[in-house]
Protein backbone atom coordinates (compact mmCIF):
# COMPACT_ATOMS: atom_id res chain seq x y z
CA UNK A 1 0.00 0.00 0.00
CA UNK A 2 1.48 3.73 -1.00
CA UNK A 3 1.12 6.08 1.52
CA UNK A 4 2.40 9.95 1.94
CA UNK A 5 2.44 11.88 4.85
CA UNK A 6 2.14 15.34 4.80
CA UNK A 7 5.30 17.54 6.49
CA UNK A 8 4.68 21.26 8.12
CA UNK A 9 7.35 23.39 9.51
CA UNK A 10 6.09 22.63 13.21
CA UNK A 11 5.23 19.00 12.72
CA UNK A 12 6.24 16.64 15.06
CA UNK A 13 4.62 13.10 14.61
CA UNK A 14 5.71 12.86 11.15
CA UNK A 15 8.62 10.29 11.45
CA UNK A 16 6.80 8.46 14.10
CA UNK A 17 4.28 7.61 11.61
CA UNK A 18 6.43 7.16 9.41
CA UNK A 19 8.31 4.41 11.59
CA UNK A 20 4.83 2.91 12.19
CA UNK A 21 4.06 2.57 8.28
CA UNK A 22 7.41 0.95 7.78
CA UNK A 23 7.21 -1.60 10.23
CA UNK A 24 4.00 -2.78 8.66
CA UNK A 25 5.52 -2.60 4.94
CA UNK A 26 3.74 0.39 3.63
CA UNK A 27 5.43 2.48 0.81
CA UNK A 28 5.51 5.58 1.91
CA UNK A 29 6.64 9.13 1.04
CA UNK A 30 7.04 12.50 2.96
CA UNK A 31 5.78 15.06 1.38
CA UNK A 32 6.48 18.93 2.03
CA UNK A 33 3.57 20.86 2.65
CA UNK A 34 4.64 23.30 -0.46
CA UNK A 35 4.62 20.76 -2.84
CA UNK A 36 1.62 21.00 -5.47
CA UNK A 37 1.50 17.05 -5.99
CA UNK A 38 1.17 14.14 -4.36
CA UNK A 39 2.61 11.17 -5.40
CA UNK A 40 0.71 7.94 -5.82
CA UNK A 41 -1.16 7.16 -2.38
CA UNK A 42 -3.92 4.99 -1.25
CA UNK A 43 -3.55 6.83 2.15
CA UNK A 44 -2.24 10.38 2.61
CA UNK A 45 -1.44 10.21 6.31
CA UNK A 46 -1.57 14.41 7.92
CA UNK A 47 0.46 14.23 10.73
CA UNK A 48 0.24 15.51 14.71
CA UNK A 49 2.73 18.37 15.86
CA UNK A 50 2.53 22.13 16.25
CA UNK A 51 1.81 23.37 12.26
CA UNK A 52 2.73 27.00 12.12
CA UNK A 53 2.47 26.98 15.90
CA UNK A 54 -1.21 27.11 15.68
CA UNK A 55 -1.36 30.73 15.18
CA UNK A 56 -4.77 31.95 14.52
CA UNK A 57 -6.24 28.55 15.51
CA UNK A 58 -4.88 25.23 15.81
CA UNK A 59 -4.59 23.70 11.74
CA UNK A 60 -6.01 27.17 10.10
CA UNK A 61 -2.86 27.81 8.59
CA UNK A 62 -1.78 24.61 7.15
CA UNK A 63 -4.98 23.87 5.66
CA UNK A 64 -4.69 26.67 3.67
CA UNK A 65 -1.16 25.51 2.28
CA UNK A 66 -0.65 23.65 -1.16
CA UNK A 67 -0.77 20.10 -0.67
CA UNK A 68 -3.50 20.30 1.37
CA UNK A 69 -5.07 21.48 -2.08
CA UNK A 70 -4.30 18.19 -3.44
CA UNK A 71 -5.18 16.35 -0.30
CA UNK A 72 -8.92 17.57 -0.74
CA UNK A 73 -8.97 16.68 -4.63
CA UNK A 74 -7.74 12.74 -3.73
CA UNK A 75 -10.05 12.76 -0.54
CA UNK A 76 -13.09 13.83 -2.07
CA UNK A 77 -11.94 10.99 -5.01
CA UNK A 78 -12.21 8.58 -2.40
CA UNK A 79 -8.62 8.17 -1.37
CA UNK A 80 -8.07 7.41 2.76
CA UNK A 81 -7.05 9.99 4.59
CA UNK A 82 -6.08 9.58 8.10
CA UNK A 83 -5.65 12.85 10.25
CA UNK A 84 -4.13 12.59 13.70
CA UNK A 85 -4.21 14.94 16.29
CA UNK A 86 -2.84 18.35 15.03
CA UNK A 87 -3.52 16.75 11.75
CA UNK A 88 -7.49 16.12 13.13
CA UNK A 89 -7.52 19.97 13.61
CA UNK A 90 -6.53 20.63 10.14
CA UNK A 91 -9.03 18.33 8.64
CA UNK A 92 -11.71 20.32 10.10
CA UNK A 93 -10.08 23.46 9.21
CA UNK A 94 -10.28 22.58 5.40
CA UNK A 95 -13.81 21.11 5.68
CA UNK A 96 -13.12 17.25 4.53
CA UNK A 97 -14.62 17.16 8.23
CA UNK A 98 -17.45 18.58 10.11
CA UNK A 99 -16.83 20.66 13.14
CA UNK A 100 -14.40 22.13 15.41
CA UNK A 101 -11.77 21.13 17.58
CA UNK A 102 -12.23 23.65 20.72
CA UNK A 103 -9.24 24.33 23.73
CA UNK A 104 -9.72 21.41 26.39
CA UNK A 105 -12.51 21.82 28.66
CA UNK A 106 -10.09 22.15 31.40
CA UNK A 107 -7.81 24.26 29.85
CA UNK A 108 -4.76 22.02 30.33
CA UNK A 109 -2.44 20.74 27.99
CA UNK A 110 -3.12 16.85 28.44
CA UNK A 111 0.28 14.22 27.67
CA UNK A 112 -1.16 11.01 28.70
CA UNK A 113 -2.30 7.48 27.89
CA UNK A 114 -5.90 7.48 28.05
CA UNK A 115 -8.62 4.77 27.23
CA UNK A 116 -10.65 4.81 24.15
CA UNK A 117 -13.19 2.41 23.43
CA UNK A 118 -13.55 0.73 19.49
CA UNK A 119 -17.86 1.76 18.89
CA UNK A 120 -17.41 1.25 15.20
CA UNK A 121 -15.56 -1.07 13.34
CA UNK A 122 -17.07 -1.81 10.48
CA UNK A 123 -14.76 0.53 8.22
CA UNK A 124 -11.10 0.82 6.32
CA UNK A 125 -9.47 1.90 9.66
CA UNK A 126 -11.32 -0.41 12.30
CA UNK A 127 -11.54 -3.71 10.53
CA UNK A 128 -9.20 -5.67 13.03
CA UNK A 129 -10.83 -4.32 16.49
CA UNK A 130 -13.21 -6.51 17.98
CA UNK A 131 -16.45 -4.11 18.36
CA UNK A 132 -16.23 -2.43 21.57
CA UNK A 133 -12.76 -3.46 22.09
CA UNK A 134 -11.09 -1.02 24.98
CA UNK A 135 -7.81 -0.07 23.46
CA UNK A 136 -5.00 2.24 25.59
CA UNK A 137 -3.82 5.06 23.43
CA UNK A 138 -1.81 8.36 24.18
CA UNK A 139 -3.11 11.90 23.90
CA UNK A 140 -1.17 14.68 23.67
CA UNK A 141 -2.96 18.19 22.96
CA UNK A 142 -4.06 21.19 24.11
CA UNK A 143 -6.99 21.60 21.66
CA UNK A 144 -9.10 17.70 21.39
CA UNK A 145 -12.72 19.28 22.68
CA UNK A 146 -14.71 18.01 20.17
CA UNK A 147 -17.47 19.91 19.24
CA UNK A 148 -20.12 20.15 16.17
CA UNK A 149 -23.85 21.30 15.99
CA UNK A 150 -26.60 19.08 17.63
CA UNK A 151 -27.95 18.08 14.22
CA UNK A 152 -23.98 16.68 12.93
CA UNK A 153 -23.81 15.01 16.10
CA UNK A 154 -27.03 13.29 15.66
CA UNK A 155 -26.31 12.46 12.11
CA UNK A 156 -22.43 10.90 13.49
CA UNK A 157 -23.92 8.78 16.04
CA UNK A 158 -27.17 7.61 13.62
CA UNK A 159 -24.76 6.60 10.93
CA UNK A 160 -21.84 5.29 12.94
CA UNK A 161 -19.29 7.86 11.87
CA UNK A 162 -17.54 8.05 15.59
CA UNK A 163 -15.02 5.05 15.98
CA UNK A 164 -13.06 5.74 19.06
CA UNK A 165 -14.81 7.23 22.10
CA UNK A 166 -12.85 8.19 25.32
CA UNK A 167 -13.70 5.55 28.43
CA UNK A 168 -12.05 4.25 31.40
CA UNK A 169 -9.99 0.81 31.50
CA UNK A 170 -13.72 -1.10 31.95
CA UNK A 171 -14.91 0.46 28.85
CA UNK A 172 -18.00 2.88 30.60
CA UNK A 173 -18.20 6.14 28.64
CA UNK A 174 -19.08 8.85 30.99
CA UNK A 175 -17.79 12.20 31.88
CA UNK A 176 -15.84 11.39 34.22
CA UNK A 177 -13.52 9.62 31.97
CA UNK A 178 -13.86 12.77 29.34
CA UNK A 179 -10.01 13.85 29.16
CA UNK A 180 -10.74 17.18 27.34
CA UNK A 181 -14.74 17.76 27.46
CA UNK A 182 -15.46 16.26 23.91
CA UNK A 183 -18.95 16.17 22.88
CA UNK A 184 -20.30 12.60 23.44
CA UNK A 185 -16.44 11.59 24.60
CA UNK A 186 -15.53 11.96 20.80
CA UNK A 187 -12.10 10.82 19.97
CA UNK A 188 -12.43 10.42 16.57
CA UNK A 189 -14.85 10.79 13.66
CA UNK A 190 -15.50 9.74 9.98
CA UNK A 191 -17.02 12.04 6.91
CA UNK A 192 -19.99 10.59 5.61
CA UNK A 193 -17.94 8.09 3.15
CA UNK A 194 -15.67 6.52 5.81
CA UNK A 195 -12.77 7.61 3.56
CA UNK A 196 -11.45 9.86 6.47
CA UNK A 197 -10.72 9.19 9.28
CA UNK A 198 -9.60 11.96 12.35
CA UNK A 199 -8.75 11.51 15.86
CA UNK A 200 -7.23 13.14 18.76
CA UNK A 201 -5.19 10.15 20.23
CA UNK A 202 -1.88 8.62 18.61
CA UNK A 203 -2.27 4.84 17.43
CA UNK A 204 1.51 5.55 15.92
CA UNK A 205 2.69 5.40 19.57
CA UNK A 206 1.21 1.92 20.31
CA UNK A 207 2.79 -0.02 17.96
CA UNK A 208 5.90 -1.47 20.32
CA UNK A 209 4.95 -3.34 23.35
CA UNK A 210 8.30 -2.89 24.46
CA UNK A 211 8.39 0.55 24.35
CA UNK A 212 4.63 1.70 25.56
CA UNK A 213 1.94 -0.88 24.26
CA UNK A 214 0.39 -2.34 20.93
CA UNK A 215 -2.97 -1.39 20.38
CA UNK A 216 -2.28 0.72 17.69
CA UNK A 217 -1.35 -2.20 15.58
CA UNK A 218 -4.46 -3.24 14.38
CA UNK A 219 -5.06 0.44 12.87
CA UNK A 220 -2.50 0.11 10.59
CA UNK A 221 -3.12 -3.92 9.62
CA UNK A 222 -6.95 -2.89 9.04
CA UNK A 223 -5.65 -0.48 6.48
CA UNK A 224 -3.84 -3.18 5.11
CA UNK A 225 -7.01 -5.90 4.85
CA UNK B 1 -8.65 52.26 3.97
CA UNK B 2 -8.40 50.53 7.07
CA UNK B 3 -10.80 48.21 9.11
CA UNK B 4 -11.44 46.03 12.10
CA UNK B 5 -12.62 43.18 12.72
CA UNK B 6 -13.95 41.93 16.15
CA UNK B 7 -14.28 38.06 16.26
CA UNK B 8 -16.39 36.74 19.44
CA UNK B 9 -17.07 33.03 20.38
CA UNK B 10 -20.99 32.08 19.37
CA UNK B 11 -22.85 32.01 22.29
CA UNK B 12 -23.04 28.29 22.39
CA UNK B 13 -19.61 27.99 22.55
CA UNK B 14 -17.87 27.70 25.87
CA UNK B 15 -15.13 30.18 26.25
CA UNK B 16 -13.12 27.95 29.25
CA UNK B 17 -10.30 30.97 28.77
CA UNK B 18 -13.01 33.39 29.51
CA UNK B 19 -14.23 32.04 32.49
CA UNK B 20 -11.17 32.01 34.30
CA UNK B 21 -10.50 35.38 33.71
CA UNK B 22 -13.74 36.16 34.80
CA UNK B 23 -13.28 34.07 37.97
CA UNK B 24 -9.78 35.89 38.95
CA UNK B 25 -11.10 39.38 38.05
CA UNK B 26 -14.37 38.47 40.75
CA UNK B 27 -12.05 37.18 42.99
CA UNK B 28 -9.59 40.21 42.57
CA UNK B 29 -13.01 41.83 44.56
CA UNK B 30 -14.74 43.29 41.02
CA UNK B 31 -18.24 41.58 42.52
CA UNK B 32 -19.71 44.08 39.93
CA UNK B 33 -18.85 41.40 37.57
CA UNK B 34 -21.69 39.44 35.58
CA UNK B 35 -19.86 37.54 32.66
CA UNK B 36 -16.92 38.17 30.52
CA UNK B 37 -16.59 36.12 27.21
CA UNK B 38 -13.12 36.68 25.31
CA UNK B 39 -12.69 37.20 21.62
CA UNK B 40 -10.10 38.59 18.79
CA UNK B 41 -9.41 41.68 17.50
CA UNK B 42 -7.43 42.30 14.03
CA UNK B 43 -7.08 45.83 11.73
CA UNK B 44 -6.58 45.43 8.57
CA UNK B 45 -5.30 48.00 5.92
CA UNK B 46 -6.37 47.48 2.13
CA UNK B 47 -5.24 49.29 -0.91
CA UNK B 48 -8.94 49.63 -2.33
CA UNK B 49 -10.71 53.26 -2.25
CA UNK B 50 -14.25 51.88 -2.50
CA UNK B 51 -15.68 51.46 0.80
CA UNK B 52 -18.45 48.55 -0.05
CA UNK B 53 -15.64 46.95 -1.79
CA UNK B 54 -13.41 46.69 0.82
CA UNK B 55 -15.71 45.52 2.70
CA UNK B 56 -16.77 42.77 0.94
CA UNK B 57 -13.02 41.44 0.10
CA UNK B 58 -12.51 42.21 3.90
CA UNK B 59 -15.55 39.80 4.50
CA UNK B 60 -13.98 37.13 2.16
CA UNK B 61 -11.04 37.17 4.02
CA UNK B 62 -12.99 36.60 7.59
CA UNK B 63 -14.84 33.64 5.94
CA UNK B 64 -11.84 31.72 3.86
CA UNK B 65 -9.14 32.07 7.29
CA UNK B 66 -9.96 34.71 10.07
CA UNK B 67 -12.90 33.47 11.53
CA UNK B 68 -14.11 29.62 12.14
CA UNK B 69 -17.65 29.98 10.76
CA UNK B 70 -18.97 27.11 12.95
CA UNK B 71 -17.89 28.51 16.37
CA UNK B 72 -17.03 32.30 16.04
CA UNK B 73 -18.70 35.34 14.68
CA UNK B 74 -17.40 38.95 13.27
CA UNK B 75 -18.63 42.16 13.04
CA UNK B 76 -16.42 44.71 10.69
CA UNK B 77 -15.73 48.16 11.56
CA UNK B 78 -14.20 51.18 9.13
CA UNK B 79 -11.35 52.90 10.94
Amino acid sequence: MNSSIIVFPGSNCDRDIAVALKKFQFKNTMVWHKDVTLPKSDLIIVPGGFSYGDYLRSGAIAAKSNILNEVIKKANDGCLVLGICNGFQILTETGLLKGVLLRNKNLKFLGKDVYVKAVNINNKFCNKYKQDQVLRFNIAHNEGNYFTNSDHLKELEDKNLIPFKYCDKKGNINEENNPNGSLNNIAGIFNDKKNILGMMPHPERMVDQTISGDDGINLFTSLLN
Amino acid sequence: MKFSIKVTLKKDVLDPQGKVVEQTLQNMGMNTLKSLRQGKYFEIEINENNESKAKNKIEDMCKKLLVNLIIEDFEISKI
